[in-house]
């Protein structure tokens, strides 16, 4: 069976859920074989292997630290390399989109970005991609050289499969360019605690209608209360309430959660574009006509400083 | 010393529009209004302010590829302030994908003349996000991408990038290409002066022979890619909307349990 190459998105071997996705989606065209690079590599090896990596190619270097994209666009080539993989699957973050058109430029294959499922075809991966604000979706595929393929977060549930899991060192060249774009200082996110905004099962979005970063805290509790992330529209975001990581939109973060819960937030294109394919959607908004209750599953037109709080309660006591 | 600044654009439908496909599955251009894509607006702007920051003499030109109304997107960015624009406009473009257009702007960029691209970060309609990485590995120059904060001096680049883990500080030798987020700062709006004023600044037209490009090298029949089909998602059924009047926040958690999520 023809092997896929997984990129290996990770904090210090600690593997993030979007690439255990991944893993299963690989499966559907072939026999994953993961790649992971950086401090930590090795102790990545375990979980990957639960959830079907048949091998895993490591490398650490401290370029991967010092210098941006350029040494894990190396490494991946190295990878293709090796492998002759029937295709390439890279989470879609902001740099995993980098580092994939970069290796898709240099293998001479194209590029799908922000599949949101994946099957196999006759003639290779057939992606499914959901565009124009969600009004569309679109089945495509690479037509020339090996597949280089993104996927988006939550696009597949993560499915334990237990494979060999061999950890296997990838040996690697670094290129003239990869110390090109120094990285002179790093700031750690401080933690929230709070599951990260893209991967989330639930998200809890405040907007205007929050009318202040100290009302924020309203928002955080009904979160907080099932275990969601926070997100925020631009308009909350531009006044300074919250901020610009947990935008979501089409100028900030694209989410498409299980459930997303949006309050205070009219529902402007820019916003639905970026949280329209959650699979069930509720609002609460003053606003009868808001057009965000043209999308929602459940909504109610109320006052959000009433309802939010009450709602909260209720899950805290149904909980207990 | 000169600063040439290649500041990438494009026309893209109005996001407000109704948006949809062509026959031939690319994007239908006729039926929605274009614009300027306003994630790139703030490239303009960063070029801008770079030049104002600038000791140097600097030089902006704008940089699209796109049928006859993107030179609409020009104006724009020529009304802001930008020196001079370059418009690739051919028919055989038609259905280019994102490996095929960084091919043209490559091209483009390159006979221009340049020490800096700035693109944004992606385009409004596409959101992709990868043609200035892909930029950066044709031209075979640093990329220094998805910045909140950009600054040029003695040819050296710096910035902040802002990811989800860590925010990291950036920095590389130009030439180099650059890409700016939307929080790298407001774009300003162009004043009645600079409506005037690009209304008389140059614009060139190249088309592929211009560039050195065959025609199958680029359009639908040299795409990387091919899209098999494109449907329109049905419309949501209309979801139960209540009136909060006192037992809103009750009833939508028993909505939330009903679905399992409590």
């Amino acid at each position: 069976m023809a092997e896929v190459l997984v990129y290996v998105d990770h904090v210090d071997g600690a593997v993030r859920k979007p690439t255990l996705e991944l893993l299963t989606l690989a499966r559907r065209i072939g026999e994953p074989v993961a790649v992971a690079l950086g401090a930590g590599a090795e102790s990545t090896a375990a979980a990957l292997a639960e959830h079907g990596a048949t091998r895993v190619l490591t490398h650490d270097a401290s370029e991967y630290a010092d210098y941006l994209v350029v040494p894990k666009v190396d490494a991946l080539q190295a990878a293709v390399a090796a492998v002759s993989p029937a295709a390439v699957l890279v989470p879609s973050s902001a740099e995993g989109k980098e580092i994939a058109a970069r290796l898709a430029l240099r293998i001479g294959s194209g590029i799908i970005t922000d599949a949101v499922d994946l099957e196999a075809g006759d003639e290779g991966p057939v992606a499914t991609q959901s565009v124009f604000a969600a009004s569309f979706s679109t089945k495509s595929r690479v037509s020339k050289g090996t597949p280089v393929i993104t996927v988006k977060p939550n696009s597949a549930a993560v499915e334990a499969a237990p494979a060999a899991g061999a950890v296997e060192a990838l040996a690697v060249t670094f290129s003239a360019q990869a110390t090109g774009t120094k990285i002179t200082g790093r700031t750690p996110r401080e933690s929230t605690g709070r599951p990260e905004l893209t991967e989330a099962a639930i998200v809890v979005s405040g907007g205007r209608g929050v009318n202040g970063a100290e009302n924020f805290g309203l928002i955080e509790a009904l979160a907080d209360s099932l275990g969601a992330a926070v997100g925020a529209s631009r308009a909350a975001v531009d006044a300074g309430w919250y901020p610009h990581t947990n935008q979501v939109g089409q100028t900030g973060k694209s989410v498409s959660p299980q459930l997303y819960i949006a309050n205070g937030i009219s529902g402007a294109i820019q916003h639905r574009a970026g949280m329209q394919t959650s699979k069930t959607i509720v609002a609460v908004n003053k606003d009868a006509e808001a057009p965000i209750f043209d999308l929602v599953d459940y909504g109610v037109v109320g006052d959000l400083f009433d309802v939010v709080p009450q709602l909260t309660e209720e899950i805290k006591t149904r909980k207990g | 010393m000169s600063l040439r600044i290649v500041v990438t654009v494009k026309y893209v439908p109005d996001a407000t529009g109704d948006r949809h496909f062509a026959d031939d599955l690319t994007v239908d251009r006729d039926d929605v209004d274009g614009l300027l894509s306003e994630l790139d607006e703030y490239a303009v702007e960063q070029a801008l302010q770079i030049s104002e920051n600038s000791d140097d003499d600097v030089e902006i030109t704008v940089l699209t590829v796109g049928p006859e109304d993107a030179k609409d997107a020009l104006r724009k960015a020529l009304s802001m302030g930008a020196d001079k624009a370059v418009h690739v406009e051919d028919d055989d473009l038609h259905g280019t994908d994102a490996i095929g257009t960084s091919l043209v702007l490559a091209k483009a960029i390159e006979k221009a003349g340049y020490d800096l691209v700035i693109s944004g970060l992606a385009s409004t309609d596409g959101t992709m996000g990868v043609v200035p990485a892909l930029l950066a590995e044709r031209l075979g120059v640093p990329q220094v991408t998805l910045l909140s904060e950009v600054s040029v001096e003695d040819g050296t680049v710096k910035g902040r990038r802002d990811g989800d883990a860590a925010s990291e500080q950036l920095e590389a030798s130009l030439p180099a290409v650059v890409s700016v987020t939307d929080q790298s700062g407001e774009a300003r709006y162009p004043s009645f002066k600079g409506i005037m004023a690009a209304k008389k600044k140059p614009v060139q037209s190249w088309d592929l022979s211009d560039l050195d490009l065959e025609a199958g090298e680029v359009g639908l029949e040299g795409a990387w890619t091919a899209v098999e089909s494109a449907t329109q998602r049905p419309a949501r059924t209309a979801g139960t909307i209540v009136k909060d009047e006192g037992e809103g926040g009750k009833q939508l958690a028993e909505f939330l349990a009903g679905q399992k999520f409590i």
